[in-house]
């Protein structure tokens, strides 16, 4: 314990120094904008400004991105409220209560009401994470393939076992992932592999950052675009009082909504730590779980503050929840996750348990940062509630070029290639008509992260069993896990069964 | 086109891709290699044969009615916003094939002079400042500050005395 204090002291120093300080500030208010912004979340500011972090060490670089996915999830809060749309997926649940807030004239109280317990969801998240990472990160240091292939399959099988009606699409988003990590060479004989309609771009791997901006940026804008398109290209803002007595009036009437905002957290949390659920489900159940809490369950949907506190509570501690397996095991804990862990691997960093010996910096740092950047998002929130409703006022049609120019310039910038601008646009094209089709595209950008660390596990594993696949269920670590991925794997077929069952 | 038809034609699209990504994954071995393990073109080779058999479930699932999609009659992008999608696509397809030709610079100049005035109708005034803005925005950014060099095309020489003044003569 007194050792983790010592570490956390450490990375406050770097955390607070100056530069990454100014990230930190930076990266919130970019984030609460992003979040604000209806069809970008999170994971699509990741994405797009990924390629903007190479100025920086990659410890300011994360910090940077990490205050920014904490933004977000402040952010999305605020176009739930004042234009009853979701600004990103993390908060349509802050939608069922914030809206009729926001109708009702209390805005400023829903949006104060989802700052603080935000500031709390966070704040409480990050403290189990101190707490919980280095131990975690001890027992995975004597992961070997078998068990690296494990957590890999179970990440996937999350996916598979939790996603929607559809479970084919699931697969198959999960496999051409895994397949377009799988061009270019291979690993072990360095052969030419999958070179695609004989291109000679494909001759080198696909960076993942093409195929994340391709779906987030290019295929959820033109996505927005038919959505505004079909909604006649009209939002209604709502009127927001703002003063300092009606503020510091509902900022004391949080006490009231501390049981909601605490099982928010806690719910949040470990939501976010499975890999592939992250903060959307993570809210979703935080607000169900509320209703279900509530002495007054048929006022949620009617404007009942409990129905802000707890998703707005649940999203923000499943982000840094999200973290947990990120940091220590190498496995992303939702799409954002996986992006900034291909970044690790940009910077040079190794993803994994080897980052809390190697790299104690880098990831006290981060840690430190999480803390710094909670408060810097709720001050900011508050201060800068009446600027973030006007920029909700810009109309899309500025917005949205302007993002276009930072995907198709930001692709260029991490391998310099034309090749991978042409890649984004058709990835872009093909990931709208998929979404269209209800094809769910983060197990892709999840598998083109995870592919190449889940192929060599896999070899090697086989090639240390001699082609035996016992050996992912001989080992201590290796077997449960494959249990429990195979279960989830196996879950919708159960589920279908009990449905058959039940209807005779 | 229905969204029920779209579904069907999108799985057979996918399936045949599949086929195409299994065909090329066997270039490489896809068996047992001894002392070496699974050949290099197993794993993809594998993969492929999931996607395409993932197909076949789309398809079944299809046949069967039994999704909301396979059910679907309404059209698959709707007429409101079929024109806006085609024309956004077809202008950024257009302005990355200008990056090689015409420099990055002059295609973003006019990819948001045509977006903003066209698409998103706005006066010429606005869309002319946030066309100048956004290409000396990116240029400063990406050029200057994090060294990033952009195609420049047939304007290339342009950009020589620009340089200079920042002092990055050599490029």
């Amino acid at each position: 314990m007194v050792e983790i204090l010592a570490l956390l002291a450490d990375g406050f120093g770097i955390a607070l120094q100056p530069l990454n300080l100014i990230l930190i500030v930076l990266g919130c208010s970019v984030g609460l904008f992003i979040g604000a912004m209806p069809g970008l979340g999170s994971v699509n500011g990741v994405a797009i400004l990924l390629p903007l972090t190479f100025v920086v060490p990659p410890a300011s670089a994360i910090i940077f991105l990490a205050a920014l996915y904490y933004g977000a999830m402040y952010g999305g809060a605020i176009s739930s409220i004042m234009l009853g749309i979701p600004g990103a997926s993390t908060a349509v649940a802050t939608t069922f209560d914030g809206r009729p807030l926001a109708l009702q004239g209390l805005a400023d109280k829903a949006l104060i009401t989802a700052a603080t317990a935000s500031f709390v969801g966070g704040t409480i998240s990050v403290i189990l994470f101190t707490l919980a990472a280095p131990p975690l990160a001890h027992v995975a240091l004597v992961f070997g393939p078998p068990e690296t292939l494990a957590l890999m399959l179970l990440a996937f099988a999350t996916f598979v076992g939790l996603g929607g009606e559809d479970i084919w699409k699931t697969i198959f988003s999960i496999c051409i992932g895994l397949v377009l990590a799988a061009v270019g060479t291979d690993i072990v004989s360095g052969e030419p592999r999958l070179q695609l309609f004989g291109l000679t771009g494909f001759f080198s791997s696909i960076n993942f950052l093409v195929l994340a901006i391709g779906i987030y940026g290019i295929g959820e804008m033109l996505w927005t675009i038919e959505q505004t398109a079909k909604a006649g290209g009209v939002s209604m803002l709502s009127r927001a009082t703002v003063s300092v007595r009606r503020a510091l009036a509902h900022l004391r009437g949080q006490l009231a909504l501390w049981k909601a905002t605490l099982m928010g957290s806690l719910l949040g949390y470990f939501v976010g730590i499975l890999p592939a659920a992250g903060a959307t489900p993570g809210s979703m159940m935080a607000y169900g779980v509320a209703k279900q809490m509530s002495g007054n369950p048929d006022s949620f949907g009617k404007g009942n503050p409990e129905g802000v506190s707890a998703p707005e509570a649940a999203n923000n501690a499943a982000s840094t929840g999200s973290m947990l397996p990120m940091l220590t095991l190498g496995i992303p804990g939702s799409p954002t996750t996986a992006i900034l862990l291909g970044g690790m691997v940009i910077w040079g960093l190794e993803p994994g348990p080897q980052l809390f010996v190697d790299e104690k910096a880098f990831v006290w740092g981060l840690i430190a940062s999480l803390y710094a950047a909670n408060l810097f998002a709720l001050l900011l929130n508050l201060t800068f509630i009446p600027a973030f409703i006007a920029v909700l006022r810009l109309p899309f049609t500025i917005l949205a070029p302007v993002i276009f120019v930072l995907c198709l310039v930001g692709g260029y910038a991490p391998t310099n290639r034309m090749f991978d601008v042409w890649l984004i646009l058709v990835f872009g094209f093909v990931g709208y008509l998929l979404r269209k089709l209800d094809y769910p595209l983060a197990p892709a950008v999840l598998a083109i992260v995870l592919g190449p660390m889940t192929e060599p596990a896999l070899r090697q594993s086989l090639l240390m069993s001699g082609g035996d696949f016992a050996i992912f269920f001989t080992r201590p670590y290796s077997g449960p896990i494959m249990v429990i991925a195979i279960v989830l794997l196996a879950l919708p077929l159960i589920r279908h069964l009990v449905r058959r069952y039940k209807t005779g | 086109m229905s969204v029920r038809l779209a579904e069907i034609v999108m799985a057979c699209v996918m399936a045949a891709f599949s086929v195409y990504l299994m065909w090329k994954s066997a270039e490489l071995n896809i068996g047992w290699i001894e002392d070496e393990g699974p050949g290099g073109g197993a794993w993809p080779f594998w993969l492929s044969a999931v996607m395409l058999l993932s197909c076949a479930g789309i398809a079944w699932n299809w046949w069967r009615r039994s999704t909301p999609l396979a059910r679907s009659t309404e059209p698959f992008i709707g007429t409101a916003a079929r024109g806006i999608v085609l024309q956004v696509v077809v202008l950024l397809t257009v302005v990355v094939a200008l990056f090689d030709v015409i420099g990055t610079y002059c295609a973003l100049f006019l990819f948001m002079l045509v977006y903003l005035a066209v698409i998103g109708r706005h006066r010429v005034r606005i869309a002319l400042a946030w066309a100048v803005t956004t290409p000396v925005v990116t240029f400063l950014f990406f050029e200057i500050v994090i060294k990033v060099i952009l195609p420049k095309g047939v304007t290339e020489p342009l950009f020589y005395p620009i340089f200079r003044f920042f002092g990055m003569g050599g490029i």
